[in-house]
């Protein structure tokens, strides 16, 4: 293995990098003051996806710049620290604001309808559907022809046999 | 045979009507799970300095409307003469809660306000527009922070509760209180807890 070997430009683009690798890290450790540790933010943020801004409502509270989506964000921060599990965090707010905020609701007797509705609906119209080819296959089968019938029939489409 | 085209005929009935009722709802008015559910308790500065803090706990055996307000809030406006006639009559005690009075648009870039100087730049504020409209309030109830605010489920002003001599929530009103509303729901409602 040959020494490592820079000329004087890789030397200068190296300490470039490193320099700029340094500054990038003074203000990371800066944001970091700003902000909270990164696995509260990352946590609070991973709720926030799952939970519903009331202001606007078809927006998370991740990515709503509403004033009550700021403070519960905050909230959420400060129960993510005091070491609340996620199921815990959504019931505080579900406590306060309900079943809506929740963007996937709870399965539950209220929620059955909206869970397994669309579902009962598919199953019976497949029912309707095998329903509807029975009696379809019924029906042709009750129309099927006698012999004489069937002679009529080969007679009236093909009189060139039956002379 | 016949009788498997009323079924889409039937489905179809089921849809409107889901659309009939879905269609009619206003999705801002969301079921709150606080009704029936004791008042959040709290403890909190009020508008008059040199007063004690006020929690809910002292309005234990009233009837009691809570009504959530501030003065950025426009429908606030809309809806103050109707609690200020509501409270001439003097059937329940109407605290204000001050939600979020001072924005954080209302403080200089980067400096965010001291809670002393936040509550008193809300005080100021509040008085000066009770002053100006007439004051309906039996107390205001300073919630700077808007933590109370969360805890009531509030997501947007103003909003009103009723609550009962137990300190339970029977009613909570999200939007602005009008005259019909206070008619059809909100007065049978108090006289009927009143009596209980």
């Amino acid at each position: 293995m040959k020494p490592l070997r820079l000329t004087l430009w890789g030397r200068g683009a190296l300490l470039a990098v490193v320099l700029a690798l340094m500054a990038g890290l003074v203000m990371a450790k800066e944001a970091v003051e700003v902000g909270e540790e990164p696995w509260v933010e990352a946590r609070m943020l991973h709720l926030s996806e799952e939970l519903r801004c009331l202001v606007c409502q078809n927006e998370t509270l991740a990515s709503s710049r509403a004033e009550l989506a700021n403070d519960l964000r905050v909230e959420v921060r400060a129960l993510v620290k005091a070491g609340k599990t996620d199921t815990e965090i959504k019931q505080y707010l579900v406590a306060r604001y309900g079943d809506f905020v929740l963007y996937r609701p709870e399965v539950k007797p209220v929620t059955w309808l909206l869970w397994f509705g669309p579902f009962a609906v598919l199953l019976g119209a497949i029912g309707m559907g095998w329903l509807y080819v029975r009696e379809r296959q019924k029906q042709t089968s009750l129309a099927a022809l006698s012999d004489a019938q069937r002679a009529r029939a080969d007679h009236v489409l093909n009189p060139t046999d039956h002379p | 045979m016949k009788k498997i085209i009323l079924v889409p005929l039937a489905l179809f009935v089921v849809l409107l009507a889901f659309l009939a009722v879905g269609l009619r709802r206003d999705p801002h008015e969301i079921p709150s799970p606080l009704v029936n559910r004791p008042a959040p308790a709290f403890s909190l500065h009020t508008l008059q300095s040199g007063q004690s803090l006020f929690s809910p706990e002292a309005m234990r055996g009233k009837v009691w409307m809570l009504n959530v307000w501030a003065t950025w809030c426009g429908a606030c406006q809309e809806e103050h003469p109707v609690l200020v006639s509501f409270a001439r009559e003097g059937l329940v005690p109407l605290v204000g809660l001050s939600y979020k009075e001072v924005q954080a648009s209302d403080e200089p870039a980067g400096k965010p306000l001291s809670p002393e100087d936040k509550l008193a730049m809300a005080r100021m504020r509040s008085q000066a527009w009770l002053r100006a409209k007439g004051d309906p309030y039996s107390l205001v109830a300073m919630d700077l922070d808007g933590r109370v605010g969360i805890d009531y489920g509030v997501y947007g002003v103003p909003e009103t509760y009723v609550i009962d001599k137990n300190g339970v929530i029977r009613y909570k009103q999200i939007g602005a209180v009008t005259p019909a509303l206070l008619e059809q729901k909100i007065r049978p409602l108090i006289q009927e807890l009143n009596r209980s």
